[in-house]
């Protein structure tokens, strides 16, 4: 299987603060969905008025410490990609959320100096492959995801590597 | 160089022979559990064409975040959940009159000091009070453990604590947990194991690390462990199918720790946590006089007898407020039955609460919905915006203790007044 995921992801950034948890994401009561686009009419929907449909304009979330924590939800995630964005930048992620977006295929980066220098709506282009993030002309290098895991991403999530892998991962 | 707990069960979980924290390895959980998300899990094993499993008797289903279904979209998800044990021959299975998934495996002896667990739920980390590495992931990786048998994980570095002293009277496991995460933060123990010592540890009860334990996750930890002794090996008599066929795992005595941070529990106060935060603690003499409208007694974290016990010592021959609904939601069937044994439901029945079955509850949104503009004091885990309800409601948490003090009079109130 070819990797789907593209190695560079460039666009208009939303920011948020630190501790975003998953209930923000997507609340408990819309766990009965699992497809994305589904998820996403409900993303982020405890944030109030023009919440979701203001990030549809954006292409990447950048974030303060611990996104994603509270809640194993896998919909977390998922919400997020159905929204359309590509990635998200956090200064770091909850462990549980870091695990679900890898295997949601949804590019997750942790950077906390990027979240310092952007504001809403600047443009940033992240380079998956060389590890580092370009805003205003200023490069921001990441630590890359383990190699051992990075090809989850790379085949869009766990499921299709599951697939791909099936003979060896699954003896079938 | 030796060895923290985390490491050593991940060590021999993955067949290492050491292990160092950030080191990936491929490990082989003991158990692997899935709530009311098995039919995700269920979903995604037949869209990537998967019919085997690596071993069906390391997987365990309990129904217990909205139990009995609530609507039909909930019932066809259960129906899918038990029609795939029945197929698959899943001996661990529990349907909706069981209770919370983590007490409920406990209590039936499926999970043994050295284990190595993984579940769909973030406050796994409450089999550290047993002594095993308990750790929440998404629905799709339980699959992938469900057919594969492994995932892989990273090895964390570990905070120990070092626990001194007596809880004043009013004072319990949550306070101390609140304290901890107000003073850590929600990701002062991100990604990181913790280990709990201290003189007071042997007098702590099985109850209380599991609150212990199950708090831990939010301050952000993998994994938390309370090293068992004399009370675990006599908590898991009787319960364990293979009793004495465990091996505890600890630490070395050369154990590497991040950080050891002391605590004399003798200095601690009764703690809430305030809207939307865990973090966000005070104590209880900052909020006294905060009025509520609905007083939550559940959850995996405080919905065991001792707490169910301890509130109702408090409202024993007396009433609660009025304007107050006061919800009452045992773990499990287990602590039900002992409840109403003891007397203790009826003591609670009888001072003003609603008595609901054995479940999540209000917790997962299950009942006791909120309306705009309400308060709840909870002792539940999570005060998160919009949790219970209305994202214009409000939760503060608390120990079992303050939240019987708080029913009665109206509004928070501090428990100390009652001993």
């Amino acid at each position: 299987m070819q990797p789907i995921m593209q190695s560079t992801i460039q666009g208009r950034i939303y920011k948020f603060g630190d501790n975003v948890n998953s209930d923000i994401i997507i609340a408990g009561r819309y766990l009965i969905y699992i497809e994305p686009k589904e998820l996403a009419q409900h993303a982020f929907e405890m944030l109030g008025e023009g919440f979701p449909d203001k990030l549809r304009s954006y292409d990447i979330l950048v974030a303060g410490r611990n996104f994603g924590c509270g809640s194993a939800r896998e919909q977390a995630s998922t919400a997020i990609k159905g929204l359309g964005i590509k990635a998200v930048v956090a200064a770091s992620f909850a462990r549980t959320f870091y695990r679900n977006a890898i295997n949601d295929g949804l590019a997750i980066v942790e950077c906390p100096a990027v979240h310092e220098a952007v504001k809403e709506g600047d443009d940033i282009s992240i380079d998956l492959g060389l590890g580092r993030i370009t805003h205003e002309g200023a490069q921001y290098p990441f630590p890359q995801i383990p190699p051992s895991v990075r090809r989850i991403l790379e085949l869009g999530g766990l499921a299709n590597y599951l697939k791909s892998n099936m003979a060896s991962a699954i003896g079938s | 160089m030796g060895m923290t707990i985390a490491e050593k069960i991940l060590a021999k979980k993955s067949g290492t022979a050491g292990v160092a924290p950030g080191q990936i390895v491929d490990a082989y959980p003991d158990v692997v559990m899935s709530h009311t998300a098995t039919w995700r899990s269920v979903s995604v094993m037949q869209r990537i064409g998967a019919t085997k499993l690596y071993d069906a008797d390391r997987l365990a289903i309990v129904l217990d975040h909205i139990s009995p279904a609530k609507t039909e979209k909930y019932a066809k998800d259960q129906q899918t959940s038990r029609n795939f044990a029945r197929e698959h021959g899943i001996k661990k299975f529990y349907d909706v009159d069981a209770g919370i998934a983590h007490l409920v495996l406990m209590e039936n002896g499926h999970i043994k000091p050295g284990d190595l667990v993984v579940g769909t739920d973030s406050h796994c980390t409450i089999y550290g009070a047993l002594g095993a590495l308990g750790s929440g992931i998404g629905y799709t990786e339980v699959t992938s453990v469900w057919v594969t048998g492994k995932l892989w994980m990273k090895v964390p570095t570990t905070i120990k604590f070092v626990l001194d002293g007596k809880f004043a009277p009013g004072v319990s496991a949550k306070d101390l947990m609140l304290y901890l995460i107000g003073k850590l933060g929600a990701d002062g123990a991100g990604y990181k194991s913790v280990e709990f010592y201290g003189a007071a540890m042997p007098r702590m009860s099985i109850s209380e690390r599991m609150t212990m334990a199950n708090l831990a996750m939010e301050m952000g930890s993998k994994c938390a462990f309370i090293p068992p002794d004399a009370k675990t090996a006599e908590w898991l008599e009787g319960r364990l199918k293979d009793p004495g066929r465990y091996t505890p795992v600890y630490a070395d005595a050369d154990a590497v720790y991040e950080q050891e941070i002391k605590v004399d529990l003798s200095n601690l106060t009764p703690m809430v946590a305030c809207p939307h935060q865990v973090e966000n603690t005070k104590p209880i003499a900052e909020v006294v006089g905060t009025k509520i409208d609905q007083a939550f007694l559940g959850s995996c974290a405080n919905g065991k007898y001792e707490d169910l016990a301890a509130a109702a010592g408090i409202l024993r021959g007396r009433h609660i407020d009025p304007g107050v609904r006061l919800i009452v939601t045992p773990g499990s069937k287990e602590i039900m039955l002992q409840a109403m044994k003891s007397g203790v439901l009826q003591t609670l029945i009888e001072s003003g609460a609603l008595v609901t079955n054995p479940g999540c509850g209000a917790c997962a949104g299950d009942g006791g919905t909120m309306a705009d503009g309400e308060v709840s004091l909870s002792t539940a885990n999570r005060n998160f915006i919009g949790r219970m309800g209305s994202n214009k409601s409000s939760i503060y948490l608390s120990s079992p203790a303050t939240l019987a003090a708080s029913a009665i009079q109206g509004k928070i109130a501090d428990p100390r007044e009652y001993f």
